[in-house]
């Protein structure tokens, strides 16, 4: 059977295991609809002209997650960070790990979904917050369908998070290929801030796909500061669509790190709605073997005086495929507005591709907006100076390649993250440089 | 130390080098002068191992050792080191970690340990005071925005740190103004001794008024056409160059 046809007939049995008697039946029932309709995305789709489905969809994939695979934390400790107090929301095969996990309600809800969709003293908030930020997509409609599990974070008003909230997502596929749909609700009051990592991770070498939705809504001055760190194992498939509604003088970033799996889809949208807000979009994508991650970014700039940064930074290997496609639509009435993009990629390989298309709708008169992406090879030059220096070929490169990212580095805001991201790099570049950035 | 045979070299088949002979003694520095296109930085990169330049006759010794088949940074753990002429903008990689980089590889490549974190701090500070370097300085993108000065007070700054045992110095003084010409070449100087050696190569005789050269050759189209002491830049410097290339067409 299909994949679209096993989804389909396997929405009824799904409703029946959950509440029915709700306002999110509704929502995903009208989802599914939606589902049905559209079906998967297809090439023909200007949106995902250079990344194709076909081939994830073919595996046979099992839709409800088993039951919960035990997992040691010392075994997974790595996946962590570790060495600062944080809160963590942990799934296994999209099943809460309550043990690996560390939830509160003590001022702030940082807990799970689940609790969200059925306790009655979540409904005000899920009636007016669930769904609205997320796009009538044929992905995300798939998701709210069968949306059930995931983080559920609300913070009050004028409140510092500490400490940072990890949204873990381990996979084991057990003995399967298994589709994962995760949900996250993440509403942040009046003058907030909040710092969320979160993380896909396989286990195993079974195939894993996973469709991801993520809504945050930053109200007035609030902060969020959100970091993806993406699946690097080879089976493993990630679509994330996240979609983030800022109010007045909010500042949100989201910091995506693409280390590889086999097809990554990153749909991550802002909506400003309001003024003198600022949104920053920043990633760095290390691919190799046959890997294919593709960024398909959009800034809505609905009021004036706003801002966005976009900084993408993708280092291409052997037969990998890189995607950028960065849409920025500035209204009329979004006078003042300073939009700025940048995506530049480096090819270490004749057999890697690139693909990359700002895409600039501007409406008013008097903004800025700036796009630039570059392609390139690593500069011969600066490989002779610094193997001149005593730096042998491979750690120039590596050297070169740090360096090229720096800029998207520079703005992580939590050291113990940016050290472990450090970490990775070095090790997708296969070597250890005594120093990080 | 080093001992150049006969060198023949060559750029996407064009003949650049065409017969240069040259040897350096430990203690000894020597000039390199010549017009411009004669082939001096042609020769600095390719003695420090550049893979653009073919070898195509001859060879190049360094200690009693063939070196002509070995990367540039096997030749920099050797102790070759090349002061650039424009030295190469690297954003993201500080001056410090950098050369932090170049000296534990070199280090690495001997078989040793890293250097303390301590001692390294200590050997940059002490460093950086003989060229009169700004800390601040130190941890700025390597030569991103720093003027001609400041580069190649940077390039002599490395030298300092990495001790070769043959140092070139491709046009150092070229962008530098007299106070910095001052402080570069008392750098080198300073860090000059009976076991290392030095090859400046410039057109100009300024440089060599604070380097004073053992021995000053001429290249041009190729070879080393003169050869003679210091007295043989300043007459370069009152006459130009015209003579010589008088003197060898005819």
């Amino acid at each position: 059977m299909e994949l679209k046809e096993k989804l389909l007939s396997s929405f009824m049995v799904f409703e029946n295991k959950v509440d029915i008697d709700t306002y999110v039946h509704d929502v995903r029932t009208d989802a599914i609809k939606t589902f049905e309709e559209k079906g998967f995305p297809s090439k023909k789709e200007e949106a995902w002209k250079y990344t194709s489905l076909n081939k994830i969809l073919k595996e046979d994939y099992s839709v409800f997650p088993k039951q919960e695979n035990a997992i040691e934390y010392r075994d997974v400790k790595k996946y962590f960070i570790y060495d600062i107090d944080s809160y963590k929301i942990v799934f296994i095969d999209g099943k809460y790990s309550s043990h690996l996990s560390q939830t509160t309600h003590d001022g702030m809800d940082v807990c799970l979904m689940s609790a969200a969709l059925s306790k009655p003293k979540y409904r005000l908030v899920i009636e007016h917050y669930f769904n609205k930020a997320a796009t009538k997509d044929s992905l995300p409609a798939l998701n709210t369908a069968f949306s059930s599990e995931g983080a559920y974070i609300h913070i009050p008003k004028n409140k510092l998070v500490e400490k940072p909230i990890q949204i873990i997502h381990f996979s084991t596929g057990n003995e399967s290929a298994t589709m994962l749909q995760p949900r996250n609700l993440i509403v942040v009051e009046e003058n907030s801030h909040v710092q969320i990592i979160e993380r896909h991770q396989s286990l195993t070498d079974n195939s894993v796909l996973t469709n991801s939705v993520t809504e945050i809504f930053a109200k007035k001055r609030a902060i969020v500061d959100y970091y993806k760190i993406q699946n690097d194992n080879s089976n493993a498939s990630l679509i994330d669509n996240t979609f983030l509604k800022q109010k007045q003088e909010s500042v949100c970033s989201v910091h995506t790190f693409a280390f590889g799996g086999k097809l990554t889809r990153n749909n991550l949208n802002f909506y400003q709605e309001g003024q003198r807000i600022d949104s920053i979009l920043k990633g760095v994508t290390i691919l190799g073997n046959k890997q294919h991650v593709d960024h398909n970014t959009l800034v809505h700039h609905i009021e004036p005086n706003c801002e966005s940064h976009q900084d993408y930074k993708g280092i291409f290997g052997e037969n990998s495929t890189g995607v950028f496609n960065g849409k920025i639509i500035v209204e009329k009435e979004a006078q003042k507005t300073n939009a700025f993009q940048s995506n530049n990629n480096i090819l270490i390989s004749d057999k890697a591709t690139i693909n990359t298309k700002p895409q600039l709708e501007i409406f008013a008169d008097d903004v800025k907006c700036s796009h630039g992406c570059t392609i390139g090879q690593l500069d011969e030059s600066a490989m002779f100076y610094m193997r001149s220096r005593g730096i042998p070929e491979k750690e120039a490169k590596a050297l070169l390649m740090y360096a090229f990212s720096n800029d998207v580095m520079s703005s992580v805001k939590i050291p113990e993250l940016k050290q472990r991201i450090t970490k990775i790099i070095a090790n997708k570049l296969g070597v250890n440089l005594g120093f990080d950035l | 130390m080093l001992k150049i045979n006969n060198l023949h070299a060559s750029v996407e088949d064009k003949s650049i080098l065409k017969g240069i002979n040259l040897e350096v003694k430990p203690g000894e520095v020597h000039a390199i002068m010549g017009p411009n296109g004669s082939g001096k930085s042609t020769l600095a990169s390719v003695v420090a191992g550049k893979e653009d330049y073919e070898v195509t006759k001859g060879n190049i010794e360094f200690n009693g050792e063939d070196i002509d088949e070995l990367a540039a940074e096997e030749r920099a753990h050797k102790g070759v080191f090349l002061s650039f002429q424009y030295p190469i903008e690297i954003p993201g990689v500080s001056v410090t970690n950098f050369i932090k980089t170049a000296i534990n590889e070199s280090r690495k490549a001997q078989g040793l340990e890293d250097m303390p974190a301590k001692d390294m701090l200590k050997l940059i500070r002490e460093k950086a005071d003989l060229l009169e370097i700004d800390r601040k300085f130190l941890s700025r993108s390597l030569n991103e925005g720093f003027s001609g000065g400041e580069k190649k007070r940077n390039e002599i700054f490395q030298m300092a740190m990495l001790e070769p045992k043959l140092a070139i110095l491709d046009e150092t003084d070229s962008g530098l103004d007299i106070d910095a010409l001052r402080i570069v070449a008392n750098g080198v100087n300073k860090l000059k001794s009976k076991d290392n050696a030095v090859v400046v190569i410039t057109h100009y005789q300024r440089l060599l008024d604070h380097i004073v050269p053992d021995f000053v050759h001429v290249l041009y189209n190729g070879k080393i056409v003169k050869s003679g002491t210091k007295e043989l830049a300043h007459e370069l410097e009152e006459k130009g160059y015209d003579w010589i290339k008088e003197e060898v067409n005819a």
